[in-house]
């Protein structure tokens, strides 16, 4: 028994250990949801990935946490003719390491960035097309074929590299280090992949001086846990707090909570393709042609989903009504939409004037896995719809699943289902990203709506966007895009639902600027 | 004993061989990895450049082939993840698992057979009695809950241990482990307690069970009246006749822990094996999986050998045995 006694009294010591140190001042700890899969900026276009790289290599522009574009490493930057940019990059701008930065360096991530090896998902999306010339020092032209609005936000996106570290440097040698030399606001310390990023801050950077000498992030995938992490001082900020611990935490003296709304929009997508649609089905389960084609039924469906209600029950509050496809304040949107009113009895009007009066079956199919509270969002839709008379079944499933079936599980390649909950993240920060990918005619060809799972398809909303995406300037363009907008969304192309708002919680004194694009960026993270 | 080893050597390459066509086709069913690593933004000709660039656009069989013949060399594939060899990030997050692993086998062990040698010795007293009911409540919660439960009392209620990660480490013949540092070691015992519970209440009902057989029989009678101590009784005579099933379960459990920490792991954010391979099953990166559960079975295939040679060890009847045959 004395083994036994020993053990015990071993177990105790350990326990009554000292109580867990906070973190020094100036440090700063994060908590992270999900955490980058390389530390080389060039290797995955992928959120976390990007919200790493983005404090240690700056870009030539830096869209701010409202993704407004800022200048970064170019001071300016205007096009000069229909189909060439001139970037006038910033002077006296140093590296971790002491050399200068110059156009070399810009016109030689251009030849990176595309052409890393194994790059699962690579920034060649937003560099083909385009050439490149250095025009001095401190100056550069960028070329493309047509004329190219989108320009400055294809290049708030990818981070410049050091030339001189950069060349010949594989992806291991950006995780080592070895290559990890950037401009930006702090600089990289060590890398251990699963476990923790730690970063230290670049004293001499240029901007404004960055807040914490030291920022470690760790990757704590479980949502409790998290939340967990950050009541016991382990982290001093966590991201994507789970909706249901937000009441408890608010009431929390001290914590801090940060709310932003993202600019992800949640929305339903339905089959305008198929004459006969896999998932609708008469009443009785016989094959019926495929009402989703008529706009009055679109119309019903949109009329009978009480947004509120899911926005309240579903959201907890955490999320605010759609009408459209990007929240207000962002270009390109129309301030003309509102989000369609619950309207039961109007929705059951324009089902009967369609001829279905009676109703018919249909099936959601959503994630269950990807976006906040996805499976009950479904749920909700799928009771609100049978309620007028369509009676829907609910199918989820994880993304890796999902995805694969929703975009070309079908045969030759095409969507699998006939109704679908979907998301939308809009990469760019304005209304050609949404409209573009799932509004545009699916054409391979021009690469245009890639992830129209409905294939919509309107001749006119199509001359609209592509003509949007030809006009240089601001006011027309932002005028083509609403326009474009507003037709696909009466003509209920899609049926948007909410977006998405994310949710930060720090310890006290701790504060997040939340940003549109749900990063969680040590820049942003600011002492009170 | 050669004989024995040599034809079990033998089997477990058929086993391997089998479970590498299993792994491979039923990973390869399951949903397609290319929605999960593309930018939602990129248009269809960047969505076939990455679908060929992992060589998803091979026939399956083909696929499967080229994984075999690279397997042969020792090379299980790249992450389509991580663009780095499969093989090479399991081995990366090995040490931590491990670690975590055999804290709690050793937790197992020195809690679980003291706990129940006593309840086996005295069934009547209201300690064996409680014990008996923790190892019902050990193996029926939940591990995740249980996990969170520690993590809400012991460091957010008390603050005595940190919550989750891991701790500092030191290099130890050139593998990074932290049950050398204090700090390494407070972060340690919650989540190796946590892996552990579930073992701590197998051994304490295996020992308990065992005891109880062996304390009536002759031998240990005869013992009792030459007058050996009950120390000795208990420790050499007692303790080695109920070892068989305790070390057969063990052996078992270790390859559990080992491969499928998972639920601790996720929930302490322990950066092991087992979280790699839960991210790599949501994320769909095929390679990781199936070298992982490659390296899995080779692991129960080379720990059941183990077992065996330490039955022989413990009772000289299986060694007899196994030279006849």
């Amino acid at each position: 028994m004395k083994l036994l006694k020993m053990t015990v009294a071993a177990l105790a010591a350990a326990m009554l250990a000292l109580p867990v140190a906070v973190s020094a001042a100036g440090e700063l700890t994060i908590g992270l949801a999900s955490e980058p899969s390389s530390i080389d900026p060039h290797f995955h276009n992928l959120g976390p990935n990007n919200a790493v790289a983005r404090v240690m290599f700056d870009r030539l522009i830096m869209p701010d946490d409202k993704q407004q574009l800022r200048p970064g490493l170019a001071v300016s930057w205007n096009p000069i003719d229909d189909t060439t940019w001139e970037f006038k990059l910033r002077k006296g701008v140093k590296f971790h390491d002491g050399s200068p930065f110059t156009a070399d360096d810009v016109v030689f991530t251009f030849q990176r960035a595309p052409n890393v090896a194994g790059s699962p998902s690579s920034f060649g999306t937003y560099l083909k097309g385009k050439e490149i010339t250095r025009i001095d020092d401190h100056t550069v032209h960028i070329k493309t074929e047509r004329p190219y609005p989108l320009m400055p936000n294809d290049m708030s996106t990818f981070s410049i590299v050091s030339r001189k570290h950069g060349e010949g440097a594989t992806t291991p040698d950006y995780n080592s280090g070895k290559a990890t030399i950037g401009t930006g606001a702090y600089k990289f310390v060590e890398y251990l992949p699963g476990d923790r990023i730690v970063l230290e801050r670049n004293e001499t950077y240029w901007g404004d001086k960055p807040e914490w000498t030291k920022v470690t992030m760790k990757a704590i995938k479980s949502g409790p846990s998290r939340v967990a992490a950050l009541l016991a001082g382990d982290v001093d900020l966590i991201e994507q707090t789970p909706t249901a611990d937000i009441e408890h935490l608010k009431g929390d003296p001290n914590l801090t909570l940060s709310q932003g709304i993202s600019n992800r929009v949640i929305y339903l997508h339905l089959d305008h393709d198929r004459a006969a649609s896999p998932f609708v089905k008469g009443k009785d389960g016989s094959d019926i042609k495929n009402p989703l084609q008529d706009q009055r039924v679109r119309l019903a469906i949109s009329q009978a989903i009480n947004r509120d209600a899911i926005v309240s029950r579903v959201m907890e509050d955490v999320a605010i009504k759609a009408g459209q496809l990007l929240p207000e304040g962002f270009f390109g949107v129309s301030d003309k939409l509102q989000p369609v009113a619950y309207d039961p009895n109007q929705a059951k009007r324009n089902l009967s004037e369609a001829g279905y009066g009676d109703g018919f079956k249909l099936t959601i199919h959503g994630p269950n896995d990807r976006y906040i509270n996805d499976a009950k969002i479904a749920e909700a839709v799928a009771q609100m719809l049978t309620r007028v008379g369509i009676q829907t079944d609910v199918v989820t499933m994880p993304r890796s699943v999902y995805f694969k079936r929703a975009s070309r599980g079908g045969p030759d390649g095409t969507p699998e289902f006939s109704f679908i909950l979907v998301g939308w993240g809009s990469g760019t920060g304005e209304a050609s990203s949404p409209l573009k990918s799932l509004i545009h005619t699916y054409d391979k060809s021009k690469g245009f709506g890639a992830s129209n799972r409905g294939r919509y398809s309107n001749a006119k909303v199509d001359t609209l966007i592509e003509d949007a995406l030809a006009t240089v300037d601001d006011a027309k363009r932002q005028a083509l895009l609403a326009e474009a907008t507003e037709i696909a969304i009466d003509d209920v192309a899609i049926i948007p639902l909410h977006y998405q708002v994310n949710t930060w919680a720090a310890r006290k004194g701790v504060k997040y600027r939340a940003r549109t694009d749900e990063a969680t960026v040590a820049t942003d993270v600011i002492s009170e | 004993m050669s004989v024995f080893i040599t034809r079990r050597v033998l089997q477990s390459l058929v086993v391997i061989f089998v479970m590498s066509l299993l792994v491979f086709f039923g990973v390869n069913i399951v949903g397609d990895p290319i929605d999960m690593l593309i930018n939602p933004e990129a248009d269809q000709a960047d969505i076939e450049a990455a679908i060929r660039a992992l060589g998803l656009d091979r026939p399956i069989h083909e696929q499967y082939w080229y994984f075999l013949v690279n397997a042969l060399k020792g090379d299980l594939g790249k992450s389509f993840i991580f663009a780095e060899p499969a093989l090479k990030l399991i081995l990366q997050r090995m040490p931590a698992t491990l670690e975590l692993a055999f804290t709690a086998m050793f937790m197992a062990i020195f809690l679980g057979i003291p706990l129940g040698v006593y309840a086996g010795l005295r069934p009547n007293s209201k300690v064996s009695k409680t014990i008996m009911a923790g190892s019902i409540l050990g193996f029926s919660l939940p591990t995740f809950w249980v996990g969170l439960m520690f993590i809400m009392i012991f460091a957010v209620m008390l603050g005595w241990l940190p919550s989750t990660g891991r701790g500092e480490t030191v290099s130890l013949f050139g593998i990074q482990v932290s049950f050398l540092t204090w700090d390494g070691l407070r972060h340690l015992v919650l989540p190796a307690l946590n892996l552990a519970l579930f073992k701590i209440s197998l051994v304490i009902r295996l020992a308990r069970a065992g005891t109880r057989e062996v304390a009536l029989q002759d031998y240990i009678k005869f013992a009792r009246a030459k007058g050996l101590s009950s120390s000795r009784v208990v420790l050499v005579h007692i303790m080695k006749n109920i070892m068989i099933p305790v070390v057969t379960v063990l052996g078992l459990e270790l390859g559990g822990v080992i491969a499928f920490a998972v639920v601790t792991e996720t929930v302490f954010a322990w950066p092991g094996m087992g979280k790699l391979l839960i991210d790599s099953i949501q994320l769909l990166d095929r390679p990781i999986i199936v070298a992982y559960l490659m390296i899995t079975v080779l692991m129960f295939v080379v720990i059941n050998l183990v077992v065996d040679i330490i039955y022989s060890l413990l009772d000289p009847r299986v060694r007899l045995k196994d030279v006849k045959s």
